[in-house]
């Protein structure tokens, strides 16, 4: 396979998740907001904006925060690059880069999905209509997971693709988690303290864990706890855990493929020893931001050394 | 719904009888409720959109890509008329490729006082590094599109060689595939010959012209200038068709003698490029120092016998309206036989007299630009306007040799689907021939394009054209 194209099916599912995961945080957001009076609302999208890490552009754009502002930002403001409009265009973009390395049902999965989302955010978006376009990209990333498991053949593009795919949802499990955790908590003397529920639960919901949460912990809700879950706990398909031993598994499938180990397997290695038997309470010692910052940069390495690996670029 | 007396209609005879090969078609389409046929006509333009079949427009933001109009009652051919087609396609194709062979080589067709010499030393597309080099298997023109038209039930003429990068094959394809999808039980009751094998035989095209030091199974690629070419589609298409890497300049360069791609397990040599890009964009160290298209050497490692590219450099000359022109003569001079599809009277204003007759009679004629494509640069005389007219003849006046004329010709017709029905409408045809060095493979269909506005004679997508199923029968 081409350098070029491992690249374009690298960037094409880290722009998939991307998009998704932006638009579960809005969804959750959403949610959020319908159970809310309007003073805390405006709170709610603040918080919103900058889990997504669009706060500096927003405010570059806009004094205040309102829904249709905000949720029209995320989803379709030209100024803003990182708008869900132009990630998934960006999705489509290395589809068609990859084209000849992707299964047709793949390709049509994402081109549908981008006429669609395109159609839809073609002007701005209704209180009315907001639900339902969430929904639209959502199931975008669904459909084409689905494509690739059922039509790829198991070789160094779906691994390339995988890969892709499983650094972007680590890296923004981690800032979620990193950012909620500055905005709750002022000082570390909060952790266990009385909380606000609302605030943990949209954590939850904008990973999309809410539910398995709940079905895990019977309904308790506190912050290590949490942690523990989006963190450590290997079942939860989101989890930092899971994101890890995926990429792991598709970094030595492409080893294997490839007949020699790079230095994105050695560094794959450095982080499990970091890993292995971590304990929540290990890493409320060395302390949760500093975890998910060496998380985020040993995450980001690994993937500057694929592309290094893989010749992506050169 | 019924031809003029004055063009053919490929569907009806003038009487309103239909025609042998449509039999089976129309017998099915009377059946069809009128509703249904509106609703499969939208359907068939989502599928395309679906698909991705688009081309790309430059200098339109939103626009960015567009589809080709698809017309979904199918244009058919008989199993005798295509018989027929083939060998004078077969006849022509082959002396195209000895004529280029001739043209790098000995000259023997200017020796013998056939053709004028000048026709190609003014040729851009003419490339001197090709002389005296004969490519891979001898084979120049391994990918063909033949233009042509029918103006009567036995007459067919040749009105283009397209020899440099043909494109239009994806649409052979696609419309098929989309007529399958909509109407299947049309190809379980009517004899059609299948057209979905062209990628592979395509592939075992190039395959076979590899250059011979190919060790094992040729690695064959196809060459694009990208993502924002208009035919991008296309090339993707083709390439995910055959199983075969998508490569662009950057991916390329020479190492030890060969031409490599960078793949993921470092670079990895190519045996055969079927290229899309122009001859001017394959190697900067020869041609162009300003593109960034290119592969520097790549000209070295081919005249070295190292790589096959497909088409070879320098087959652009056949394109030539001017030389097109001296075709009868070409396919006389390398088969010995006379031509079985006529050209269509060409004009060479480079002639004083015929320059002089074509000046008399602008608003009678075609005026066509000897390098132009695309349906560009060309003027009809019919339809244009008085004001065309005289701008033509100020440009015919100022730069005779760049020009040649032809006669309106009366078009045959097939019908489109309309809100109100069917209606005729002109039609051309293009068919893809593969040449390697034993064979000349012509696949049973082809491109119809189909002029949408009534009488209009423009066939080409860049201006208001669109396409259909091309159907060729079995016995």
């Amino acid at each position: 396979m081409l350098g070029r194209t491992a690249n374009g099916l690298f960037w094409m599912f880290r722009y998939l998740e991307r998009a998704e995961n932006t638009a579960r945080l809005l969804d959750a957001g959403l949610r959020m907001a319908l159970t809310r009076d309007i003073v805390t609302a405006e709170e709610e999208w603040r918080s919103v904006i900058a889990t997504a890490g669009q706060r500096p552009a927003y405010e570059a754009k806009h004094g205040t925060y309102t829904g249709q502002q905000a949720w029209n930002f995320i989803l379709r403001e030209k100024d803003n690059s990182s708008s869900i409009l132009a990630m998934f265009g960006q999705v489509r973009q290395n589809a068609r880069l990859a084209r000849n390395a992707i299964s047709s049902e793949l390709w049509e999965a994402v081109n549908e999905n981008w006429l669609k989302i395109k159609d839809q955010l073609a002007k701005p978006v209704g209180e009315n209509r907001v639900l339902e376009t969430v929904a639209t990209i959502r199931r975008a990333g669904t459909m084409a997971r689905g494509a690739m498991e059922g039509s790829m053949l198991r070789e160094a593009g779906y691994h390339f693709a995988q890969a892709g795919a499983f650094i972007e949802r680590g890296d923004s499990v981690a800032r979620i988690l990193d950012i909620k955790y500055y905005l709750l908590l002022p000082s570390l003397s909060y952790v266990g303290s009385s909380l606000d529920k609302g605030q943990w639960d949209q954590v939850l919901r904008s990973v999309s864990g809410d539910r398995a949460f709940r079905w895990l912990n019977a309904g308790q809700i506190d912050a290590r706890g949490i942690c523990d879950f989006l963190i450590l706990d290997d079942c939860f398909p989101r989890s930092l855990a899971f994101c890890h031993s995926e990429l792991r598994a598709n970094l030595a499938a492409l080893a294997r493929l490839h007949g020699a180990e790079g230095e994105s397997n050695v560094l794959m290695r450095d982080a499990d020893t970091r890993l292995a038997n971590l304990t929540i309470d290990d890493v409320f010692d060395q302390g949760l931001h500093q975890f998910l910052v060496d998380f985020m940069k040993s995450n980001a390495a690994i993937g500057n050394a694929i592309a290094q690996d893989y010749r992506f670029l050169s | 719904m019924s031809g003029s007396a004055d063009q053919f209609d490929e569907m009806r005879e003038p009487d309103g009888g239909v025609r042998e090969a449509y039999q089976g078609y129309c017998s099915w389409f009377d059946d069809q409720k009128t509703g249904l046929l509106r609703r499969k006509h939208a359907e068939a333009e989502t599928n395309f959109r679906k698909t991705g079949i688009t081309f790309n427009v430059y200098g339109e933001d939103e626009a960015e890509e567009r589809l080709i109009p698809f017309d979904m009652v199918p244009r058919i051919i008989s199993a005798a008329e295509w018989r027929k087609l083939t060998r004078g396609i077969e006849q022509r194709v082959s002396a195209l490729n000895a004529f280029m062979h001739d043209l790098y080589h000995r000259q023997e067709i200017i020796r013998a006082g056939r053709i004028p010499e000048r026709l190609f030393r003014n040729n851009d597309a003419w490339l001197p590094h090709m002389v005296g080099f004969t490519p891979p298997g001898g084979v120049y023109t391994h990918i063909v599109g033949i233009d042509l038209v029918r103006t009567g039930p036995d007459e067919f003429y040749v009105l283009e060689d397209n020899a440099r990068t043909p494109s239009g094959v994806s649409y052979m394809l696609e419309n098929r595939e989309t007529m399958m999808t909509m109407f299947p039980e049309l190809f379980m009751r009517l004899p059609v010959e299948q057209v979905s094998d062209y990628p592979r035989r395509l592939a075992k095209s190039l395959a076979a012209c590899a250059p011979q030091r190919t060790e094992g199974k040729p690695v064959v690629a196809v060459l694009t200038p990208g993502i924002y070419n208009s035919a991008y589609f296309e090339h993707a298409f083709l390439a995910e068709q055959m199983g075969a890497e998508l490569i662009e300049g950057s991916d390329l360069r020479v190492t030890n003698g060969r031409v490599a791609m960078r793949t993921t397990r470092g670079y990895e040599p190519v045996d055969v490029i079927y290229r899309r890009v122009d001859d001017d964009f394959l190697d900067p160290l020869t041609f162009r120092d300003d593109s960034a298209l290119g592969v520097p050497g790549i000209m070295d490692v081919y005249r070295a016998g190292g790589v096959t590219i497909a088409n070879a450099p320098g087959t652009g000359v056949a394109d030539d309206k001017a030389i097109y022109s001296f075709m009868p003569e070409i396919v006389e001079f390398y088969t010995g036989e006379k031509p079985l599809l006529p050209n269509v009277e060409t004009h060479r204003c480079a002639d004083e007299d015929s320059c002089k007759y074509v000046l008399d009679n602008l608003a009678e004629l075609v005026v066509k630009e000897v390098h132009g494509s695309g349906g560009y640069g060309m003027l009809i005389g019919p339809t244009a306007s008085k004001k065309e007219i005289e701008e033509f003849r100020k440009k015919i006046a100022a730069k005779p040799e760049n020009y040649i004329a032809q006669p309106t010709l009366a078009l045959s017709t097939c019908p489109i689907f309309t809100k109100n029905g069917l209606a005729p409408r002109h039609v051309d045809l293009r068919p893809f021939v593969l040449v390697s060095p034993d064979k000349i493979d012509i696949t049973p269909g082809g491109l119809t394009r189909v002029a949408l506005k009534k009488g209009s004679l423009v066939v080409n997508s860049s201006q208001g054209g669109g396409t259909k199923d091309t159907w060729v029968l079995k016995d």
